[in-house]
């Protein structure tokens, strides 16, 4: 007799992901729309979410043969009121006569749109490969930073073997004594009257006995204050905390000027976007700020920054300046590791760039960790010329011309690199 | 069927599974042969959390009693799931493993979506028609749900799938499992040898091509694993010759027999299986692809039975959990919460909202099927004259025998158009609509009184013949001589047309068969209405 229970629950979980990744796969046109408007309409910090994506129906349905409306057909209907036979009825409308019931939705949403959850991790997956990023960059960025157990004072509770004694025990005395107080004040002044009433000659029996029974019972009582209780230990308390602790500030620097447009300014928000991403994974607290510029420069809120344009010419310094400015003022390079990002067009009034290039070389990079520019336009002027310069120089700074997204990657390139081969 | 019953004591019949005969004789049990056992003297715990050691007690005592009323099956394999590998099941059409496609992705999203915001509740029950049978049993169930779903499960369907002629023509119960494993296997080696792409693609054409990929009047070969991949070279290598040999455009002979060559059309008679005709004939596939058409037909081919039964099939499970359950709670086995748990989710289960109603998406098959098989047994045990008059050779027989009978010999058409009776017209007020397209208006043609009866009940037959649901494509020509080209027919049923993702079907044909495809649509009288071309889709080697 075969006859048998088998307990599948642990096997096979997740069986269907082959099916999920090839419907993933086939809609990747749609997914990566869907994630590029995600993009646009988020913060630099909601960027790591899943998304809903919507697909119309009309492009996952999978065609068969049926019949269309027309023709004459006889559909058989339980729960008959009051008809009877030769009775006539107005075609529902919708044409197809009651006989479609069974076709109806019965989803209660949008029959127009299938939609689906994009989990976090696919949804980065489709960020990323957008921006072309290789795979050790993917891990280094997907990567759950390391945790290590920090001292963090003491605790209630915790382990046994955690128990701190001297602690413990500190506080048992100061228990001990606080509870005791009253009493032993108590008992030292009766011992004082006891005292005197002995050394009277004709003390009262009864009232020595009556003060050693009430020195007796305080005794008790301070006896019986437990030496040690439960509410004394104390344990070394220890927390979980990232590795890298330190603290960062992002400095996003942009040209708004009329002649940066929505497209421009999208590449240059994955370029934030992906500097961001980075040091998230690798500095506790991150700040970011944002200076806009064109003949002057202002810092802004991210609204601000990415959706607003000023019409006028184009003072690239005036922004460096700002943020020497408020690195000084507010980030100390002892607390703080700053990184800069600059994006534009590579507009820049002519006088302007070689300013930008001594600013950049003596004031602003012995400031930064690294330093890097993106130029989201193809034409090549004075600034250009100028940062390429610097370029050569020095390994925490980068340039790079780029038109697509997949083109941003390379900027942090030896980011990345260095990052990845110690990780 | 005439069959004599034996007063022996019922064998087990899973002992002799192993050792199968062609056709294994099947002994039916008369209800008057049912010995009724001493009423337990302790019913069965019946906490709510099911255990191992619970649900072995409860299996042990409903295969008991379906054995005392001779429920031939399968041997059973239970499987307890999570909600997660429910809906995987669910979404591959129900079989535990399958080849990998975006549309059960697309089935799982959707399944899944529907179940976390509470508008489906999963399906209680998942059955494979294999040998042993396999039936899931979802970890969120209550002891009483795991018992109303192994005895509608793993005793009704199973006795269903080893019983109705159709599941017996059309399926091999014991190779399924190891047939997919082996479709599983060799899709994924092709998806490795030639992209992900092209497979999709494939697939995603013999897809659309899926109720039009099954042989209505063959007998399917049984095949194992081994056998499988030993044929499938020896398959590929003659099916290259045979094409090789159809397209040859040298002259074979230089004779005149080129007139009468002309004159001979190909395919001689319109096929209907047109999955099987692109697989043994298109010209450019490539003999993995064929082994891939081949894999939807036959996997097309296993579920063909099922769709043709649906009404039979889950009326057979329901009438028999309802009566198994029922059965053992009167010998004591059952406590009254138990009862009222699985008659509540039965009581969902049977509910048939009338037309007009929010609910009401078609007839219930659940609802109809159950009340047939109740309703045959009731014309067995207290035939009212009526059914005297409808029903001479069923009134007062025995039940067992009878339902038994229903059970193995019809399909959902036959089955209604036999069994459906003016009683159970009445009770579920069943009438019958016209919709033509020519009258402004509908029109009742019949409803459940005297003079209608007939009529619904046929219309109700027709209903569910899968030719009028479907619509009839065959086909019809190929010009061999010219572009190559494929004509397929439509022959219109009541003038009904195709609808219009025929285009999009066209498409998927025509890059199975490698150049262009025709479909023509012809009414009754042969006249074509209307025609779809697909041109030869390019070809890039």
């Amino acid at each position: 007799m075969l006859q048998q229970i088998i307990d599948r629950r642990l096997a096979g979980k997740n069986k269907s992901i082959g099916n999920r990744e090839r419907f993933l796969r086939r809609h990747k046109d749609q997914i990566r729309e869907a994630v590029k408007r995600a993009v646009d309409g988020r913060g630099i910090r909601d960027i790591a979410q899943g998304e809903d994506i919507k697909i119309p129906k009309k492009d996952i349905s999978e065609p068969v043969f049926g019949h269309g409306q027309g023709g004459k057909r006889e559909m058989v209907h339980p729960g008959n009121q009051d008809y009877v036979r030769g009775d006539r009825i107005q075609r529902p409308k919708g044409g197809g006569g009651k006989g479609g019931g069974g076709q109806a939705s019965d989803q209660g949403e949008g029959d127009d749109d299938f939609v689906f959850h994009l989990s976090k991790e696919e949804f980065m997956q489709v960020f990323f490969d957008d921006l072309a990023l290789p795979n050790l960059a993917r891990t280094t960025l997907a990567e759950t930073p390391e945790f290590k157990t920090h001292r963090a004072g003491y605790s209630s509770d915790g382990t046994p073997n955690n128990l701190h004694v001297v602690r413990s025990m500190r506080g048992a005395i100061g228990r001990r004594i606080a509870l005791g107080s009253d009493s032993r004040k108590e008992l030292v002044r009766l011992e004082e009257i006891l005292a005197a009433l002995k050394r009277q000659p004709h003390a009262a029996l009864h009232e020595v006995k009556e003060l050693e029974d009430e020195i007796a019972r305080l005794r008790a009582k301070i006896e019986r204050i437990p030496y040690l209780d439960p509410i004394d230990l104390r344990y070394r308390s220890r927390v979980r905390v990232p590795v890298p602790t330190a603290k960062a500030v992002m400095f996003c620097l942009m040209d708004v000027s009329g002649s940066m447009d929505e497209a421009r300014k999208d590449l240059a928000k994955r370029f934030f976007i992906l500097l961001y991403l980075f040091l998230t994974r690798h500095y506790e607290k991150i700040d970011i700020v944002f200076i806009r510029h064109h003949t002057q420069a202002q810092e802004v809120d991210e609204q601000n920054f990415f959706h607003s344009t000023e019409t006028g010419g184009t003072v690239v310094s005036s922004a460096l300046v700002l943020m020497e400015e408020i690195a000084k003022a507010r980030y100390p390079t002892s607390e703080w590791n700053i990184y800069g990002a600059q994006a534009s067009d590579g507009d820049n009034w002519h006088h302007d760039s070689g300013r930008c290039r001594e600013l950049l070389a003596n004031n602003i990079l012995p400031l930064c960790r690294y330093f890097a520019y993106v130029q989201v336009a193809e034409e090549e002027q004075n600034l250009w010329d100028e940062y390429s310069m610097l370029a050569g120089e020095t390994k925490a700074f980068a340039i790079r011309k780029v038109t697509e997204a997949s083109q941003i990657y390379p900027v942090f390139r030896e980011l990345f690199k260095k990052e990845g081969a110690t990780a | 069927m005439s069959r004599k019953s034996a007063v022996l004591p019922d064998p087990t019949p899973d002992m002799f599974t192993g050792s199968v005969s062609t056709e294994p004789k099947v002994r039916v049990k008369r209800a008057a042969d049912v010995v009724t056992p001493p009423r337990a003297e302790k019913h069965l715990p019946a906490p709510n959390d099911w255990s191992f050691d619970l649900i072995e007690q409860y299996h042990a005592v409903i295969r008991q009693t379906a054995r005392r009323f001779g429920l031939d099956t399968y041997p059973n394999q239970l499987e307890i799931i999570t909600a997660e590998q429910m809906m995987d099941a669910y979404a591959s059409v129900g079989m535990p493993v399958n080849y990998r496609h975006w549309s059960y992705g697309k089935e799982f999203i959707a399944t899944e979506k529907n179940y976390r915001r509470g508008h489906m509740g999963l399906a209680y029950e998942i059955v494979i028609n294999s040998n042993p049978c396999i039936s899931y049993l979802m970890e969120e169930n209550t002891m009483a749900m795991q018992a109303l779903v192994i005895a509608h499960a793993a005793y009704g369907h199973n006795s269903f799938f080893k019983g109705n002629y159709l599941f017996k023509m059309w399926t091999d119960a014991s190779s399924i499992i190891d047939y997919l494993v082996y479709a599983k296997n060799y899709v994924h080696e092709c998806e490795e040898r030639y992209g992900l792409d092209i497979v999709e693609e494939t697939l995603d054409s013999c897809h659309a091509l899926m109720n039009h990929g099954v042989d209505r009047y063959r007998r399917p070969s049984k095949l194992s694993l081994a056998q499988e991949q030993i044929r499938r070279e020896e398959r590929e290598a003659y099916a290259q010759r045979q094409i090789n040999d159809m397209w040859r455009t040298l002259p074979r002979k230089a004779e005149k027999a080129v007139e009468e060559d002309k004159a001979r059309r190909f395919p001689e008679e319109p096929q209907e299986n047109i999955l099987y005709f692109i697989e043994k004939n298109a010209p450019l596939l490539e003999p993995w692809q064929r082994e891939v058409v081949r894999i939807v037909r036959k996997v097309a081919q296993y579920f063909y039975p099922q769709r043709q039964t649906q009404v039979m099939n889950e009326g057979w499970a329901t009438f028999w959990h309802h009566h198994l359950l029922n059965t053992m709670y009167d010998d004591g086995q059952l406590t009254d919460g138990v009862m009222i748990e699985w008659l509540k989710s039965h009581t969902n289960v049977v509910y048939q909202p009338p037309v007009g109603h929010p609910a009401y998406s078609g007839i219930n098959p659940y609802a109809l099927g159950f009340a047939m098989y109740t309703d045959i047994k009731r014309i067995c045990e207290k035939p009212s004259d009526e059914d005297r008059a409808w029903f001479p050779e069923v009134a007062g027989k025995d039940w067992l025998e009878t339902i038994d009978h229903a059970m193995r010999n019809f399909k959902d058409e036959s089955f209604v158009g036999q069994y459906l009776s003016p009683n159970l017209m009445r009770e579920f007020r069943l009438f019958s609509i016209v919709d033509d397209e020519k009258d402004s208006e509908l029109e009742v043609s019949a409803i459940h009184d005297e003079s209608g009866y007939r009529r619904v009940r046929e219309s109700l037959s027709r209903q569910y013949d899968l030719g009028s649901r479907e619509p009839n494509i065959q086909v019809w020509s190929v010009n061999t001589r010219g572009d190559r080209s494929l004509v397929l027919r439509h022959t219109q049923h009541n003038d009904r047309p195709l609808h219009d993702n025929a285009q999009e079907v066209l498409k998927h044909v025509s890059r199975l068969w490698g150049f262009g495809v025709h479909l023509e649509s012809a009414d009754s009288s042969g006249f074509v209405t209307r025609r779809w071309s697909v041109d030869a889709p390019t070809h890039t080697s």
